[in-house]
C-alpha cells in the first residue's frame, strides 16, 4: 500500500478528515521550503501538496501566480525541488509528498527519469495540472511503474462519463475543485460539493480531498462534512507572502534583484512559520470540528 | 537552397489532420487544466455541428466579402523582382483586408460562432495589438461586450492599438504577471474564460492553443489559400513554385499553406523571427532553435529552459514575440513538408523598406520577416519562377516603431 493510501486509511479508520495543505516550493525563498514542510506536519498536515514552480501557471488565481514568481526569481527548477523533499524525508518518514505542477518541467525531463528521481527523493504522488486523463496515458504508465500515485482533478463541470473514465485512472486520492475557476477565486456551494461528491464516490472508493475556496476554519467545517480531505492553497501561500511583504506584485522591482537581500532569514523564517502554524492549524480544527 | 521533400499524398492526408482528439502526429492535443475541458468540449461541438452547414458557411462568406472586402488580391511585385534580378515575386494583399491584416478572417469566424453559441461577451489576448483591435471590431459589428487582455509591456509599446481597441468600444487589460508579454496575456484570458465560461467566449488569434483552437484557426484562415490558389492560375497559368509566410503562433502561414499541401511541386517556406540571430539565443523562432514541450494547451515546439521554464523571446516584431508555435507546424516540420528558416530584425528591416520605396507598399514588421526570405530565395531561383508571399498585414502600426530605430521623434 502506497504511503498515501495508508495515511487516509488511518485518516478514516480514526474518524478524522485529512488537511491537505499546498506551498510552492521556494517560495519564498529556497532554504525556507524544508523547515516550513515540517512545521504543516506540525500544524496538523497529512499529506503535504509541493507545487512545482513554472513560468506559465495557467490555472491558477492571482495569489498562486505569485508565489511560482517568487520562487522563479530564486531559480527553483524541478532538480532542487525534488532534493528538497529528499531532505524532508531524511527526517518525516512517514507524511506523503504529492508534487503539484504543470506538464513541462516534466516533459522536460522524461517521464522515466522524472519518475525514478522523485521515487528516489521520497515523492508519493504526483498531480499534473494540465494533464487531462485523454492525455495521459503514456505519464501514467510510468508513474506506475515507479508506484507513484497518480492524482487527477474533477471540477464542477465535469461530465458523469468523464468522471468515471478519471476514476479509472486515479489512485491516492481524487482532488474535487469545488469552484468554477483558478485557485483562490470565491465563495463555495457547500450542498452543490456534497452532491458532486457524492457524485465521485459512486463511481470510485478512492477518498475525496475538496480544494479551492477553503479560507479558515468554518469553510473548513463546512467542507470537512462533504469529503474526505480539505486541500487549503491560496491562503497558505497568501500568508507566507504577507509575512515577508511580498504579498502584492511590485511592478517596478529589477528582475534581477533578489527582493530578500540583506533581510535577516533567520528572523523571516520564524515569521513564516508562526504564519503557517496558525493557519494549518485552524483549518485541522475546522475539518474536525 | 529548396530543402527536397518525398511526398506520397497516399500516405499522409493532410485534410484529414488533426484526429478527433486534436492531435497533429505528437503535436496538438489539449494539454488543460480539467477545469477547462467542458469549456473546449461546448466549443468543439459547436464548432462540428456548425462548419460544415451552408447557412453558417453562407453567413461567413457573406461577412467575408462584404465587411472584410475578400477575396483580397494578388500582385505581381514586378519592379522589386526585377531589382532582385531572380524568381518573379507574388504578393498576396491580406494588408488590404478591413483592418489591415489576416487576422480578421478568424475573428469574424469566431464571432460567428460566439453569436450561435449564444455568448454575449468575448475575450482575445493580443501581442502586437492587431489580434485585439481584430477582436474589438468584430465584437462592434456583432453588439459583444469585449475584453482584450494584453501584456503591460506591450501595452506601453503598442499605444496607438491600444487607443483604436478603446475607440472601438473594447476594454483593454494590461497583464502584469509573469514577462507581461503575450504568452502572459494568453494565460490570463484562459483564466478569464474558465472564470466566466457560462457568458463568455474566447477568441484565440492564432492556430495554438488546446485542441479545437488550432483547427478552427486554420479552417477560417485557409480562405487565403484556397483563394490564391485559384487566383495564381488564373494569373500565371500555374500554381507557385514557392510558398513564404512568416510564422510567429502561425495563422497566416498555416491559412495560405493548407490549400497546397498536397501539391507536391509546391515548395514552403515558413519564416520564424531570427531576432539578433538564432546563434544568440535572443529570437523567437522555437522551431529553429526550440523543442517540443507542452504550454497553453498544446504540445509543440518550445523555447524554454534545462528546467522548462518558457523563456523570454525577442523579436523587432511584437506579433512574432511568442515563443511557442502552432501544433500543425511543428508536425509539418517533422514530416518535412515545410521548411523552417528565420530571419533577423536587420534583414526584415532591409526588407520593410525596400518594398515600402520600390513598390510602394509598407509591410508589417512581422510580414517584412516573409518578404526578407522570399528576396533570398528569389535570388536562387531562374526568373520563370514563382514566389507567392503572403503579404499578412500592413505597416502603419509600426511607424513609430521604425521611426524609433531610425532615431527620430515623431
Amino acid at each position: 500500500m502506497s504511503r498515501i493510501a495508508a495515511c487516509l486509511e488511518a485518516c478514516k479508520a480514526s474518524g478524522r478528515k485529512a488537511v491537505v495543505p499546498y506551498i510552492v516550493a521556494g517560495d519564498p525563498w529556497r532554504e525556507i521550503t524544508v523547515p516550513a514542510m515540517h512545521t504543516l506536519v506540525a500544524a496538523g498536515a497529512d499529506i503535504i501538496e509541493l507545487g512545482v514552480p513554472f513560468s506559465d501557471p495557467m490555472a491558477e488565481g492571482p495569489v498562486i501566480q505569485l508565489g511560482h514568481e517568487r520562487a522563479l526569481a530564486h531559480n527553483v527548477g524541478m532538480g532542487d525541488v525534488l532534493a528538497m523533499v529528499a531532505e524532508f524525508r531524511q527526517q518525516d518518514p512517514n507524511t506523503p509528498v504529492v508534487l503539484m505542477g504543470y506538464a513541462n518541467p516534466v516533459e522536460v525531463m522524461g517521464y522515466d527519469a522524472f519518475a525514478k528521481a522523485a521515487t528516489t527523493a521520497g515523492v508519493d504522488g504526483v498531480l499534473t495540472v494540465d494533464m487531462p486523463p485523454e492525455e495521459a496515458g503514456d505519464m501514467n504508465a510510468v508513474f506506475r511503474e515507479y508506484q507513484l500515485d497518480t492524482i487527477f482533478l474533477i471540477a464542477p463541470t465535469t461530465t458523469e462519463s468523464r468522471t468515471k473514465a478519471i476514476c479509472a485512472m486515479a489512485t491516492g486520492y481524487i482532488y474535487y475543485v469545488s469552484l468554477k475557476g483558478v485557485t483562490g477565486a470565491g465563495h463555495i456551494d457547500t450542498d452543490e460539493v456534497k452532491r458532486k461528491v457524492d457524485g465521485i464516490k459512486a463511481s470510485t472508493s478512492l477518498p475525496v480531498c475538496v480544494g479551492f475556496g477553503i479560507k479558515d476554519g468554518d469553510s473548513a467545517a463546512a467542507i470537512g462534512q462533504c469529503a474526505d480531505g480539505v486541500v487549503v492553497g491560496s491562503v497558505l501561500v497568501n500568508g507566507m507572502g504577507e509575512s515577508v511583504g511580498m504579498a502584492t506584485r511590485d511592478d517596478e522591482a529589477d528582475p534581477s534583484v533578489d527582493p530578500l537581500a540583506g533581510k535577516d532569514r533567520v528572523a523571516l523564517a520564524e515569521v513564516v512559520n508562526a504564519r503557517i502554524l496558525s493557519i494549518v492549524s485552524e483549518i485541522a480544527e475546522g475539518a474536525n470540528r | 537552397m529548396q530543402t527536397p521533400f518525398s511526398l506520397d499524398p497516399k500516405k499522409i492526408d493532410y485534410a484529414a489532420m488533426p484526429d478527433e482528439r486534436g492531435h497533429f502526429g505528437p503535436y496538438g492535443g489539449r494539454f488543460v487544466s480539467e477545469t477547462l475541458i467542458a469549456a473546449l468540449d461546448e466549443l468543439q461541438e459547436a464548432y462540428l455541428s456548425l462548419k460544415d452547414t451552408a447557412a453558417f458557411q453562407a453567413e461567413f462568406d457573406r461577412d467575408l466579402a462584404h465587411y472584410v472586402g475578400r477575396p483580397s488580391p494578388i500582385y505581381h511585385a514586378e519592379r522589386w523582382s526585377k531589382q532582385i534580378g531572380g524568381a518573379q515575386i507574388f504578393l498576396k494583399r491580406e494588408d488590404l483586408n478591413h483592418t489591415g491584416a489576416h487576422k480578421v478572417n478568424n475573428t469574424i469566424g469566431q464571432a460567428l460562432l460566439a453569436k450561435h453559441m449564444g455568448k454575449p461577451r468575448v475575450i482575445a489576448e493580443t501581442g502586437a495589438g492587431q489580434h485585439g483591435v481584430a477582436t474589438a471590431t468584430v465584437a462592434a459589428r456583432f453588439g459583444m461586450e469585449c475584453q482584450v487582455f494584453m501584456g503591460a509591456e506591450d501595452v506601453k509599446r503598442q499605444s496607438l492599438n491600444v487607443y483604436r481597441m478603446k475607440l472601438l468600444g473594447a476594454e483593454v487589460i494590461p497583464v502584469t504577471s509573469g514577462s507581461r508579454t503575450l504568452k502572459d496575456a494568453m494565460n490570463e484570458a484562459l483564466r478569464d474564460w474558465v472564470t466566466n465560461v457560462d457568458n463568455t467566449f474566447y477568441i484565440i488569434g492564432t492556430v495554438a492553443g488546446p485542441a479545437p483552437y488550432p483547427q478552427l484557426v486554420r479552417d477560417f484562415q485557409s480562405v487565403i489559400g484556397r483563394e490564391a490558389r485559384r487566383q495564381m492560375v488564373a494569373q500565371t497559368d500555374h500554381l507557385p513554385d514557392a510558398l513564404v509566410a512568416c510564422v510567429g503562433g502561425g495563422s497566416n502561414a498555416i491559412g495560405l499553406f493548407h490549400p497546397f499541401l498536397e501539391d507536391e511541386t509546391v515548395a514552403m517556406y515558413g519564416v520564424e523571427a531570427g531576432g539578433f540571430g538564432v546563434e544568440t539565443g535572443k529570437h523567437a523562432a522555437p522551431l529553429n532553435d526550440g523543442k517540443p514541450g507542452i504550454l497553453h494547451g498544446n504540445r509543440t515546439y518550445l523555447m524554454e529552459d534545462e528546467n522548462g521554464q518558457i523563456i523570454d523571446t525577442h523579436s523587432i516584431s511584437a506579433g512574432l514575440d511568442y515563443p511557442g508555435v502552432g501544433p500543425e507546424h511543428s508536425w509539418l516540420k517533422d514530416m518535412g513538408r515545410v521548411n523552417y528558416v528565420a530571419v533577423t530584425d536587420d534583414e526584415a528591416m532591409d526588407a520593410f523598406r525596400a518594398l515600402t520605396q520600390i513598390e510602394g507598399i509598407m509591410p508589417a514588421l512581422e510580414t517584412s520577416h516573409a518578404l526578407a526570405y522570399a528576396a533570398k530565395l528569389a535570388r536562387e531561383m531562374d526568373k520563370d519562377k514563382t514566389i507567392l508571399v503572403n503579404l499578412s498585414g500592413r505597416g502603419d502600426k509600426d511607424i513609430l516603431t521604425v521611426a524609433d530605430i531610425d532615431g527620430i521623434t515623431l
